[in-house]
Formats: structure tokens, C-alpha cells, sequence
């Protein structure tokens, strides 16, 4: 469903992402992992349309959405979070998720009543007239996700969603993701928690220092030497002696 | 709307439309008109500044377009007023195109763009008094000619009705805005640009449709002005008290509300009033209080008196949610 | 072209610029540091010139003489501004900075309209129509004076920036809020500190300004627009910029008044301001402050 082609950009001296290439079956919960600083980000920002990449291709239900401005490429269906989650701060959660609603509810009062819904969706429907800067971190991950889920995408790109998280919450936003998954939604996450890529993740990339290093199921790229190399440094593997634990 | 909501409009609305027969003076209604008038301009003001989140410190540049455009059609070519009407507003609204268009393409925010709409304005200013077809220093003259037709009402308790009208219609646009598609969109991009583009709204497009209303709007006060008072030089068109009036009361009474620029215009033009009874009609004074309470009201009051009502009151009102939150 | 005209406007030119250059560095210090947008700025200018003014006329106080008096006046003043009013109005949000600068602004500009009413005012100097021949254009005294002083006043802060402590302390403020806290340095001070010295620049501009010039309530209006013209065609932040963006500016608003006339040729100054906001942003020398 989403397939890109050799994505590569420069900001200045710096390649933050070189060549990069992935594909996205539809249907499929698909992780982009790397240590920090990888380029991940700046990858979701060229899918998105924020950021305009020097070379390559995105590819999105086969059509070609390079270089399309951000707007134009959440109404073909692909929808993004952000890492550092932007609420619209004085509006209520339920005017925030009806922003997202509005992309395909033209009405006012149908906007608000299926941000109701999507709220039940991801369980704030307590908080449903809280005002969006008075939420937790948590909170507002949540409703993010809810956000996105509104504007009824076909794929969706979720920015570490579980950044900052406690177990619980993460168990929580796993199995809203599953669902959304069943829905019929693909998704294309990057993710730091581990056991939150092996328990949904049904196949992930690595990205280090702007390149894709290895792709494979979560279990089979953690015990990848070079994999490891990128996250712990050159010689990890070795010294490590093989023995690879996937933990959170 | 919430029962309570309809009902103080509605008694805002009847006082408002007998208030000139109770106080049967000629003052007080020239007093009302002037305030009203500048509360239809804040309500301009709000559109872009309070619900879009673009702060115009030169909004005298679409007041003053809709003033010179309407005197110019009819004084120097010879249009008929009403049609002069619409070509004021026609001008607030281009005028707006052409500067959103300018700014919001390069991106111009915050400080960047109020300085532009400054500039804008003294460049407007300029021109207006240098050209002979604007009357270049010494203004333009409108004829007077009394009749309904030719929008200059022989009474005028005539002005004041019509007015109260543009004041309601600025009324009725925030609340469409608070109640509608493009209103919701307009407040996401206020509140974050880039969130709102990732959800699909074409910010551009939306920050574009506010200032042409907003110039639209602004520029039928300036209309009005030239109608009721029929003289216009480039300084009471295009200068800067125009510009700070306008924002003033949005400010003072309550960011992207239906009711702040109301609130605040009403309150700062009384104020204003009651200063210069007790210390005399000197220029600058009116302003200097103004500034001061502008002031006050940030360091105080950072969400204007509406915010400080709604906080007294403690209820949820229907629209953008200021308060405590209700859980954590 | 009639050079004989043109080359004594680019001569007025560069003298006028010096001191939009002057009223310039203040403004850059104040961004660079604060990052704020002081609309006060010219209201204080105006405020300044009235100082002048009054010194001169009631006192007979030499404005060059009146410096001493001025500059730590308004330093002062500018240093409990932004410490008792800017800062506690703002809460930190640069919304609401931009709004109480403006608020100040209002006050300062209508104060002035009443107490002093719209009168222009000027100073009579007995030297104020001494001139200098250079050959190719003739410059009054207090021109020239204004000048070489702007020049001076711009090393002497560019000196106080670069080799002093307090010059470090502001320089690490401007680039770390939060590092230059940990180190020990009292930000809020360092705020203040660098308000109060970009308003004193305005008291060594209002000394050289008023033997040529005028002064009314809305002076300062105008002065704004000029300032942060110069500030954002300099590039915010940029010393070099300001004192290079202000000449440009004086020269272009000389010819301007040469060729357009005095009132249209004005229009210069607000054409480039829109040109440079929008074209390039980053004015000619773009750069951080430091």
C-alpha cells in the first residue's frame, strides 16, 4: 500500500536519510526501528508531505504523492502523529478529534457526534469536554491517535505513540492499535518500546544514521549483530556472545 | 445554543433597539454610534486576530480601502451610493486577498505579519494623501444629499439602527464560525498549524477566507464612517488609532468570542466617555486609558473580561473551552 | 540625474542613517536577547527627544551636553520596564509580549499627545547652520556630529558585547536561556539589563536627532516602522546588519524624497520592509545574535 523508493535528504551537510526504501502491505502493523537520531522522523516527515525529499519516491495505494503538500496527502487516506504530540490546546477533546472528523463530515453537529464515538474508541469519553492543554501526556497521545483515527485514513503513520508511556498505558494503546488494525487500517509505526513492535509488529525495518539496515520479523532482526551494533556500538554483538533478549 | 445563550442575546437585542427612545439624547446616541461602529471593527479584528490567530496591527488598511473606495466612486466617478457600498466592501475584501495572499504564501506569522499589516497601512496612508484622485491632503468631501438611497439617513436614529444591524451581523458571523466546518478550521490552525495540515485542512486556503471576510467586514465599518460623517483624509482613514481601536476591544474583552469585541468596545468606549467628562476632551486621553488598561488586562486578565465572566460563572459554555479542566 | 543634487541627499542620507542605524542596534540587542518585538521602541525614542527638548528649552541644557542626564535616566527606565511591567504582563507568552510593547506604545504616544499636545517642537542651536564643505556637499555641524556619534555609540556597544562580563553574560543568555541559568547568571537581570541599554541608545539618538530634526507625540509612530525596517533588512540579530541596513535605509529614504517628493517618498521605507519580510527574511546578513 505505501512504498518507498530510494528517499534520500540532505539538510545541509547533514544526510539524515539515505536511499531509504520500505513497503507497507496493506493491512499489515509495520515498525521502523532505530536508535535516535536515525532519521525516522525526518523519514514520516517526507511520507507526510511535510518535508520535500531530494531524491526518491513515496508511493501510496500506487499513486505517486511526492512532494505533496501535507493537507492534500491526509485526504488521499495517509494520516500522520507526531512525535512531540500537538493538541490544539483551547479546544475540548471532543472539538479536537472533530477537527479530524471534519475532513469528511462537512456538518458541525456530525463532526461533533463522531468525535464522540472515536473518543469511546480510545476510552476518553470522560474527558470529552476537558479542555486539550489540561491533559496528560498519556491523554494526549490518546488523543492524538483519536485525531487521526477521525479523518477515517487507510494508513496511518504513528510518530513513538508510546513515548513516555507507563506498562499499563502501553498495554492500553497496543490493543487500540490492534483494533484499529482490524479495522482494516494499516500501519506504519516507529517505536523505541520493543515489546511493543514484538506484539504488533508483524514485520520491521532498521534505520541507523539515515539507512536501512536490516528488515525481517521483530524476533529475527533482534538477534541481527549488526543490529545490535547500532543501537549498543561496534563489537556489542560480540562481546554480548550471541545471546540477544528482546525486553521492553 | 444553550437557553441561557439565546436568551441574554435576545435581551441584549431589545434593550440595544429601545435604549436611543429611553435616553432621548442626541449625545448619547452619537456617543452610541461611534461605539458601536468601532465594535463592528473589532468584530472584524476577531475573525482574523481572536478565532484565526493572526494579530493585524494594521487593520486600519481594509477600514480605511472601504472608506476612500466608496467616496471615491461616488465623489469622483459618480456612482450611486449603494453601489459605492459595495464596492467599499469589494475593495476590503481584495485588499485582504492581496495581503494574505502575500503573507500567508512566505509564511509570515505572528510579530512578522502584524508588522506587515503596519506597514501595509502606512503605505496605504502615504498614497492615499499623495494622490490627487484620493483628495491627497485635504481628503474627500462626500455632498450631502439626505436621502435613504443615497445611504445618508436624514435622521440619526436612522444610523444608529443600521449600525446596531452591521453589529448583529458581525454577531451572527462568530457564531456561524464557532459552529461551522470552516470555523473549526480556522481555530486548528490557529492553535497549531502543522497538527491541522496533518489532518487534512488547507491551511492557506482557510487563513486566506478569514482575512477577506475580515477585511470585508472591516472595510464596511470604514463605508459607514464615511457615509455618517462625509469627510475622509488619509489620516482618519489609514491611522494608527484605527488600527489600535481595532484590536483593543477583542483583546480586552475576550479573544475569539462572540461576545469580546462586544464587551470590550462597549466597556473601553464608556470608559473613554466617563474620562473625558471628568477630565476633559483632550486628545490622547481616551487612548492613554486604553493602554493602561490594555495593560492591566494582560497582566491580569490574559483571557479578557469574557474569560474572567465565564471563570465567575463557572459554566461550560458552548464554543472554545477556557477553564479548569473537568479531570486530569 | 542631476548629480549635483543627488550626491548631497546620499550625503544627508548616510547622516540620517547613522541615527536610524543607532535606534536599530538598540532594537537588535533588545531581539537578540529577549527575542521580543519592542513596539515601545520608538514611543521611548520620542519620549527621549522630548527629554531633549525640555532640558533644552527650560534648563538651556546642550543636548550633547544633556547626555549624561539622558542616558542613565533611560537606562533606568528602560531597565524597570521591562522588569515591572513587560515581563509580569507577558507571563512569557510572545503573544502577549507583543501586546503589552504595544500597550506601552499606546500609553507612551497618547501620554505625550496629552501632556504636550501635537505642537511640533524643535531646538534652535546658534551652531545648528554651521556646515562643513567637504566640495561635493556641504553637512551641518549636528549632522555630522550625529554621524560620527552614532558610529562611536555602535563600537562602544559592540565593545561592551565582546569584551566585557556583563557582554558574556548577555551573549550567553541570547544563545542558552536555560544553560546560562545554570551557570549562575540571573536571566531576569540579564533581560532587564539588556532593555535598559538598548533604551539608552535611544537617549544618545535623541541627543543627536533633535538640532536637526522635530519632535511630536507621533514621531514615535514613524521611528517603529523605520526601526524594525532596519532591524529586519540588517537581519535580526546582526550588529553589522543594523548599522549597514540604517545607512541603506537613510540613503533610500533621501533619494526617495529627491525623486518621489518629500510625503510619497517615504513609501521607500515600508516597500522594502514589506519586500525584505517577504522575500528574504532573513535580511541581508541573517544571522543569530552572538
Amino acid at each position: 500500500m505505501l512504498e518507498l523508493r530510494g528517499l534520500t535528504k540532505r539538510f545541509g551537510g547533514l544526510l539524515a536519510v539515505n536511499e531509504a526504501s520500505l513497503t507497507v502491505p496493506e493491512g499489515r502493523i509495520v515498525a521502523l526501528i532505530g536508535p535516535n537520531g536515525a532519521g525516522k522522523t525526518t523519514l514520516f516527515a517526507m511520507i507526510s508531505g511535510f518535508v520535500t525529499p531530494d531524491s526518491g519516491s513515496v508511493q501510496f495505494s500506487g499513486a505517486d504523492i511526492t512532494g505533496l503538500a501535507p493537507h492534500a496527502i491526509c485526504r488521499r487516506g495517509l494520516v500522520r502523529t507526531f512525535q512531540i504530540v500537538q493538541p490544539f490546546g483551547a479546544l475540548t477533546v471532543r472539538e479536537n478529534i472533530a477537527v479530524g472528523a471534519h475532513l469528511h463530515e462537512a456538518a458541525r453537529t456530525t463532526a461533533l457526534a463522531r468525535a464522540a464515538e472515536i473518543a469511546a474508541l480510545v476510552h476518553m469519553e470522560q474527558q470529552l469536554d476537558a479542555p486539550a492543554a489540561s491533559l496528560t501526556v498519556a491523554g494526549r497521545k490518546r488523543l492524538e491517535l483519536a485525531r487521526a483515527l477521525a479523518t477515517r485514513p487507510k494508513l496511518l503513520l504513528l510518530d513513538e505513540v508510546m513515548a513516555g508511556l507507563n506498562p499499563t498505558e502501553i498495554d492500553e494503546i497496543v490493543e487500540a492499535i490492534r483494533r484499529i488494525r482490524d479495522s482494516g487500517v494499516t500501519v506504519l509505526m516507529i517505536e523505541h518500546v520493543m515489546r511493543a513492535v514484538v506484539s504488533l509488529a508483524e514485520h520491521a525495518y532498521v534505520l541507523n544514521q539515515g539507512r536501512i539496515i536490516a528488515e525481517g520479523t521483530p524476533a529475527a532482526i533482534a538477534s541481527m549483530p549488526h543490529v545490535v551494533e547500532a543501537y549498543l556500538g561496534h563489537g556489542a554483538a560480540l562481546r554480548m556472545g550471541g545471546q540477544i533478549a528482546v525486553g521492553a | 445554543m444553550s437557553r441561557t445563550r439565546l436568551a441574554t442575546i435576545a435581551l441584549a437585542a431589545i434593550v440595544a433597539a429601545a435604549l436611543p427612545l429611553v435616553m432621548r439624547s442626541d449625545a448619547w446616541l452619537s456617543m452610541a454610534i461611534t461605539t458601536l461602529l468601532f465594535v463592528f471593527l473589532g468584530q472584524s479584528w476577531n475573525v482574523l486576530g481572536g478565532y484565526g490567530g493572526q494579530f493585524s496591527f494594521g487593520h486600519a488598511v481594509f477600514f480605511g480601502s472601504g472608506a476612500y473606495a466608496t467616496a471615491v466612486l461616488q465623489v469622483k466617478l459618480g456612482m450611486p451610493a449603494i453601489v459605492a457600498a459595495f464596492g467599499g466592501m469589494a475593495a476590503g475584501a481584495f485588499v485582504g486577498a492581496f495581503i494574505g495572499a502575500l503573507s500567508f504564501r512566505y509564511g509570515l506569522r505572528g510579530s512578522y505579519f502584524a508588522l506587515v499589516t503596519l506597514a501595509f497601512a502606512e503605505v496605504f496612508r502615504i498614497v492615499a494623501s499623495s494622490l490627487g484622485i484620493t483628495g491627497a491632503g485635504f481628503g474627500i468631501l462626500i455632498p450631502l444629499d439626505a436621502r435613504a438611497l443615497n445611504l445618508q439617513f436624514p435622521s440619526r436614529l436612522a444610523f444608529y439602527y443600521v449600525v446596531l444591524a452591521l453589529v448583529g451581523i458581525g454577531f451572527a458571523i462568530s457564531i456561524g464560525l464557532e459552529r461551522s466546518r470552516f470555523g473549526a478550521w480556522l481555530m486548528a490552525v490557529r492553535e497549531n498549524e502543522d497538527a491541522a495540515k496533518a489532518l487534512g485542512i488547507d491551511a492557506f486556503r482557510v487563513k486566506l477566507g478569514a482575512i477577506i471576510v475580515s477585511g470585508a467586514m472591516a472595510a464596511t465599518a470604514g463605508v459607514f464612517y464615511a457615509q455618517y460623517f462625509l469627510f475622509i483624509d488619509s489620516g482618519i482613514a489609514f491611522g494608527p488609532h484605527v488600527s489600535v481601536e481595532a484590536l483593543l476591544g477583542p483583546i480586552i474583552g475576550g479573544l475569539g468570542t462572540a461576545f469580546g469585541p462586544i464587551v470590550g468596545g462597549i466597556l473601553l468606549h464608556t470608559l473613554g466617555d466617563l474620562a473625558k467628562r471628568v477630565m476633559g476632551d483632550a486628545p490622547g486621553l481616551s487612548l492613554v486609558l486604553y493602554g493602561v488598561l490594555l495593560i492591566v488586562m494582560l497582566r491580569f486578565l490574559p483571557d479578557g473580561l469574557n474569560g474572567l465572566l465565564r471563570r465567575l460563572f463557572a459554566r461550560s459554555p458552548h464554543g472554545v473551552a477556557k477553564r479548569m479542566p473537568a479531570n486530569a | 540625474m542631476d548629480l549635483d543634487l543627488v550626491i548631497p541627499a546620499v550625503v544627508a542620507g548616510l547622516t540620517t542613517g547613522a541615527v536610524y542605524a543607532l535606534v536599530a542596534l538598540g532594537l537588535t540587542l533588545i531581539y537578540g536577547v529577549l527575542h521580543i518585538i519592542n513596539f515601545a521602541h520608538g514611543s521611548l525614542l520620542m519620549l527621549a527627544m522630548y527629554g531633549v527638548f525640555f532640558l533644552h528649552t527650560l534648563f538651556g541644557i546642550d543636548p550633547y551636553l544633556a547626555l549624561p542626564i539622558l542616558v542613565p535616566v533611560f537606562f533606568a527606565l528602560g531597565y524597570a520596564l521591562q522588569r515591572g511591567v513587560i515581563m509580569p504582563a507577558s507571563h512569557g507568552k510572545d503573544q502577549n509580549i507583543l501586546l503589552v510593547t504595544l500597550g506601552l506604545a499606546i500609553v507612551l504616544d497618547n501620554l505625550a499627545l496629552y501632556l504636550w499636545s501635537s505642537t511640533t517642537r524643535t531646538i534652535d542651536l546658534p551652531y545648528a547652520f554651521e556646515v562643513i564643505d567637504l566640495g561635493f556637499a556641504l553637512v551641518p555641524i549636528p549632522r555630522a556630529i550625529a554621524f560620527f556619534g552614532a558610529l562611536a555609540v555602535a563600537g562602544l556597544l559592540w565593545l561592551l558585547i565582546a569584551r566585557t562580563d556583563l557582554g558574556r553574560a548577555i551573549r550567553a543568555v541570547a544563545k542558552e536561556k536555560q544553560g546560562a541559568r545554570l551557570v549562575g547568571i540571573d536571566v531576569e537581570h540579564i533581560y532587564a539589563m539588556s532593555f535598559g541599554i538598548g533604551t539608552a541608545c535611544l537617549a544618545v539618538a535623541a541627543s543627536l536627532l533633535m538640532p536637526t530634526f522635530y519632535v511630536t507625540p507621533q514621531v514615535g509612530y514613524a521611528f517603529v516602522l523605520i526601526a524594525f525596517t532596519t532591524v529586519v533588512l540588517g537581519g535580526m540579530g546582526s550588529f553589522e546588519g543594523a548599522l549597514i541596513g540604517g545607512l541603506v535605509l537613510g540613503v533610500v529614504e533621501a533619494l526617495g524624497g529627491l525623486f518621489l517628493g518629500e510625503s510619497l517618498g517615504q513609501i521607500g521605507i515600508f516597500v522594502i520592509f514589506i519586500l525584505v519580510l517577504l522575500f528574504r527574511p532573513t535580511g541581508l546578513f541573517g544571522s543569530r545574535f552572538a
